[in-house]
C-alpha cells in the first residue's frame, strides 16, 4: 500500500502512534474501574446511599480519565495542544452546566418547597 | 493555529521549507483536529442532557422509580459489549498501522457487531419499558432518561452506519491515507461514545437504582 512518496509515510507518521501495550492497560484499568462500582452496587457493600454514590462517581472520573489517556491518547502535545486546550475549555463548560444546573435547581427546589411558605 | 502546527512540522523535518513548498494536499492534522473540536461540542450536548437528567431524576411523578425498571445486569452486560468493542478498535487501529488490510477489516467488522449487539440489547431495555408502562411520557425522570441514553444510542448507530460504509471503502480503496485518516477519526468517535457511555451507567443506572 505503501509505494507512494515519502511525502505520505511523513504524514501518516502524524496520526497518533498506538500500542498494544497501550490498549491492554487502559483495557485492564477499565475493566476494574467498571466492575468495582457494580460489585459496590449490585452487592449493596455500604449500607449509605451518599458513601456509595461518592465513591461510584469518583470511580467514573478516574475512568473517564483512562479512557482519555488510554483509547483517546490525549496528551499536551497533540495536534500543538490544541487538543487538550480544547478538552479543557469543554469540561470548564461541562462543570458549569452541570454544577450550575444542578445548584440551581436543588436550591429553588428547597426554597419553594410548599411547606416552607408558611 | 494552523501557523503553529506548521512551525512545528518544519522544525521536525531537514528541509526546512519543503512542507510549506507543496500545499497540493491539505495536512492530515487539520481534519483530526476539527473532528476533536465536532466531539467537543457533541460532548456539551451531552453535558446539557446529563444536567436535565440531573435535575429531573427524582422527578417520578407518581411513575416507576429507577430502582424499580433498572436491570443493572443488563446493563452491565452492555457496557461490557461497550468495553470489549474499544479494545477491538484499538485492534483494528493496531493491524492499520503495520499496514494490514485483513486484519483491519476483521477487527473493524467485530467491532461493529459488538456496537450491534449494544444497541440490540438497548432496544430490548427500551421496549421493555415501554410494554411496561414506563415510557417517556410517563414522567420527568423518564423523559430524561430516554433522551439520555436515546441519544447516545443514536451515536452508536450513527457510528456503526459509519463503521460499515469505512468497511467498504477499505475493500474497495485499501489503505490509502484518506482511509487510514476516517479509521483515526473513527476511532476517535468510537472512544467517544465508550466515555459517555461510563458516564451514563454511573449517573444514570448505577446512582438510579441507589435508594
Amino acid at each position: 500500500m505503501s509505494e507512494h512518496t515519502h511525502d505520505h509515510d511523513h504524514h501518516e507518521a502524524e496520526g497518533p502512534h498506538v500500542s498494544l501495550k497501550e490498549y491492554v492497560i487502559g483495557f485492564v484499568l477499565a475493566v476494574i474501574l467498571t466492575v468495582i462500582p457494580f460489585w459496590l452496587v449490585m452487592g449493596n457493600v455500604f449500607e449509605s446511599s451518599t458513601t456509595t454514590a461518592l465513591l461510584i462517581l469518583s470511580f467514573m472520573v478516574v475512568q473517564i480519565f483512562v479512557h482519555m489517556i488510554y483509547f483517546l491518547h490525549m496528551n499536551f502535545h497533540s495536534e500543538g495542544g490544541w487538543n487538550m486546550l480544547a478538552l479543557i475549555f469543554t469540561l470548564v463548560l461541562v462543570f458549569i452546566t452541570l454544577a450550575g444546573s444542578l445548584w440551581v435547581m436543588i436550591s429553588l427546589n428547597n426554597n419553594m418547597m410548599p411547606g416552607m411558605m408558611g | 493555529m494552523s501557523e503553529a502546527t506548521m512551525t512545528a512540522d518544519v522544525k521536525t523535518q531537514d528541509g526546512p521549507l519543503e512542507f510549506l513548498v507543496k500545499g497540493d494536499h491539505h495536512p492530515q492534522n487539520g481534519t483530526l483536529l476539527g473532528f476533536w473540536l465536532y466531539l467537543m461540542s457533541d460532548c456539551l450536548i451531552f453535558a446539557a442532557l446529563f444536567a436535565t437528567y440531573g435535575v429531573l431524576a427524582r422527578s417520578y411523578a407518581g411513575g416507576p422509580t429507577g430502582m424499580e425498571v433498572f436491570d443493572l445486569s443488563l446493563v452491565a452486560i452492555n457496557t461490557s459489549f461497550l468495553l470489549l468493542s474499544s479494545i477491538t478498535y484499538g485492534f483494528a487501529m493496531l493491524q492499520m498501522q503495520a499496514n494490514r488490510l485483513k486484519g483491519t477489516l476483521f477487527w473493524l467488522a467485530i467491532t461493529g457487531l459488538l456496537g450491534a449487539a449494544f444497541l440490540g440489547l438497548e432496544l430490548y431495555e427500551f421496549y421493555h419499558l415501554i410494554h411496561i408502562g414506563a415510557t417517556p411520557q410517563t414522567s420527568g425522570f423518564l423523559t430524561a432518561f430516554f433522551a439520555l441514553v436515546g441519544t447516545h444510542g443514536l451515536h452508536v448507530l450513527f457510528g456503526i452506519v459509519w463503521l460499515v460504509t469505512l468497511l467498504f471503502q477499505l475493500k474497495k480503496h485499501g489503505l490509502i491515507p484518506a482511509n487510514k485518516r476516517r479509521v483515526f477519526c473513527l476511532s476517535m468517535f468510537w472512544h467517544f461514545l465508550d466515555v459517555v457511555w461510563v458516564g451514563v451507567f454511573t449517573f444514570v443506572y448505577l446512582m438510579g437504582v441507589l435508594p
